[in-house]
């Protein structure tokens, strides 16, 4: 299991960006990490895929600090879908094949292809497999990016904003099968998101991050109008429909 | 209603019937026939180029001379003066456009490499400061340009490649120094260009009026001028950085996709990125150094595979390899015929084959 255990880290030696902040991605949970830009979302998945190393406190992969895990043993339990990746002229197949990367010794093997070929197929990526990346549509590119997150058939996934630029049906079925494949692996997963409804419709855990301290932590009876208020500025009623809880901005 | 739950052995079977393998394997299949393509056009090109020439040769005539089975006349033009320059054609080629195929990717900027990055220029002004204040000019040994005098090509070479490291040495140190981005690097490379280039023009000024022209015509680029056991040490270093290359294919794949995608897949992204830049380095200033600046095959022959082949370096790295060696077997082709029996400046004729289909390229909309 991921664990963040009271981690600090700033960028300027006097402004701290993160304070005491814990989170433990545990198995078969989908956490959504809330907050306004710039108060240290994405800065705790780098601290939580050691990009970066917290300044107090410590994150732990399975009981050892994530330092002393070797980067290779690391990518097998850790998969991590970043904001800022590129479609280049890769196919979609060797581009998924990428994610059995810490798993290659040289070369991959005939499993890494059939993996590869079956998560294609699941994700209904078969027919664009052969297909460069830079000539999909950003909802095609994102799943693209999943697959390979997928593929690498970690415990814990790690999502920095997976929905950004996509059109709602894109968002959903993104979230969709992220939550799919919780359900079908009982992996943990945790991701930054700026969209509470799609949190609240696919997500059981949610972190409330405010000026780099975390303002609440719980399932979703915490997303309240009151929450919002604080960790937004913003006032917003929460009302059920159909048995979900939605938030309507006023 | 309770998933189903496959293991990866369950999987393999119904994969097979998914066909996505068998059209993969297809198409890797057509990744290796372009590559057996491109090597068939290298040795078609090499053995055309080694009959060009004041003594007209057929292929036949080529290949017999080049294992001594032909008149003692052609043996002796094959073995001892063609085929040395084709061979540095090919290694030159291989060696640059390596080089620029991982600055490309270790850099994430399409327009990196050696001449860009102030590494031609460095080794431009190295080489200026041994033809001037070292050797101060001196006896020709080359056969293209008759005339013009360098005393001392060994230290003209040492001090060529000691400026083309001293600008990868500067562009490194900084880049730890401030963790700089990529695209920092290759504008620190463009601002290196300019201080090699009027520290060269300095060098010139204060210089006499043959060491200009020595240096001058270092400059162009000349296949001809070196040495057996100088092409054997540039086939070594090419050969190593090859195999490093080739070894971290994988990380040039997960690299271009981004930082964040790399560090996730376990790559170490400073230390390929490090390692990379100093073994890029190494190649193209050897080649710099005994043969002078060639420009364009290092920054070409990457963006035309690029455009054949997609961008995984498995394949990428190879045939932008064969891609650099056929570019500058070409390019030494129309050197020798186009204005014969004049022997044309090779940096000039690899601008002039380089640059067009550089632009073709970039009208078709291949920008990474």
């Amino acid at each position: 299991m991921l664990e963040a255990r009271n981690v600090a880290f700033s960028f300027k030696r006097d402004q701290p960006l993160l304070r005491d902040v814990s989170l433990a991605v545990e198995p078969g949970t989908f956490t959504a990490i809330l907050g306004q830009n710039g108060c240290g979302k994405s800065t705790l998945l780098s601290l939580m895929t050691a990009a970066r190393t917290p300044h107090a406190g410590e994150v732990l992969l399975d009981g050892m600090p994530i330092a002393k895990v070797d980067r290779r043993e690391r990518a097998r339990k850790i998969a991590f879908v970043s904001q800022h990746s590129h479609a280049n002229r890769l196919t979609v197949f060797d581009s998924v094949l990428l994610g059995r990367r810490p798993f290659m010794d040289s070369a991959p093997t005939a499993e890494d292809r059939a993996i590869v070929a079956r998560v294609l197929d699941e994700l209904g990526l078969a027919d664009y497999a052969l297909r460069y990346l830079d000539e999909l549509s950003g909802g095609e590119y994102q799943i693209v990016v999943l697959a390979r997150a997928f593929v690498q058939q970690t415990e814990t996934l790690l999502l920095d904003e997976p929905t950004n630029n996509l059109d709602p049906s894109n968002q959903q079925e993104v979230m969709r099968l992220v939550r799919s494949e919780i359900k079908r692996r009982g992996i943990g997963v945790a991701a930054v998101l700026h969209d509470m409804n799609l949190a609240l419709r696919h997500c059981d855990r949610f972190l409330f991050l405010k000026d780099g301290v975390v303002d609440a932590f719980g399932d979703e009876g915490i997303v309240t109008p009151a929450q919002i208020e604080r960790v937004y500025g913003m006032k917003a009623d929460v009302i059920e429909h159909a048995g979900c809880k939605l938030v309507a901005p006023l | 209603m309770q998933e189903e739950k496959l293991t990866d052995k369950d999987i393999a079977p119904r994969v097979a019937g998914s066909g996505i393998e068998g059209a993969y394997s297809g198409y890797i299949r057509h990744k290796r026939l372009v590559m057996a393509a491109l090597v068939a056009v290298v040795c078609g090109l090499a053995i055309w180029s080694m009959g060009i020439g004041s003594l007209e040769l057929s292929p036949a005539e080529v290949v017999a001379g080049m294992f001594g089975q032909s008149t003692s006349q052609v043996n002796t033009v094959v073995q001892n003066m063609r085929l040395p320059r084709v061979l540095t054609a090919v290694i030159a080629g291989i060696a640059l456009a390596l080089a620029g195929c991982a600055y490309q990717s270790t850099l994430r900027n399409p327009l990196a490499s050696a001449s860009t990055l102030g590494i031609a220029q460095g080794a431009a002004f190295g080489a200026s400061i041994a033809i001037i204040v070292i050797s101060g000019g001196g006896v020709e040994n080359s056969v293209a340009y008759e005339g013009v005098t360098n005393a001392d090509p060994i230290s003209t070479a040492i001090c060529a490649f000691v400026g083309a490291m001293l600008s990868t040495a500067i562009i490194l140190a900084l880049s730890r120094f401030r963790e700089m981005t990529p695209e920092s690097i290759v504008l620190l490379g463009v601002a290196l260009s300019a201080l090699f280039t009027a520290g060269t023009t300095m060098v010139q000024y204060f210089a006499e009026d043959s060491q200009v022209a020595a240096v001058v015509f270092w400059t162009f680029g000349d296949l001809s001028r070196v040495t057996k056991p100088q092409i054997a040490l540039m086939a070594a270093v090419t050969a190593l950085s090859a195999i490093f290359f080739f070894v971290n294919r994988w990380n040039y794949n997960a690299i271009e996709g981004g930082e964040g995608l790399a560090h996730g897949l376990g790559v170490p992204v400073s230390q390929v990125r490090l390692a990379s830049m100093v073994v890029a380095s190494a190649a193209a200033s050897t080649v710099i150094a005994f043969c002078g600046i060639i420009n364009f095959v290092g920054l070409v022959a990457p963006h035309i595979m690029r455009r054949l082949l997609g961008a995984d370096y498995r394949y990428l790295l190879p045939a932008s390899a064969l891609a650099g060696a056929g570019l500058l077997l070409a390019s030494d082709m129309l050197c020798h015929v186009i204005v014969a029996p004049l022997i044309l400046p090779i940096s000039a004729i690899t601008s002039f084959v380089g640059a067009p289909i550089f632009i073709y390229l970039l009208f078709k909309g291949v920008s990474r």
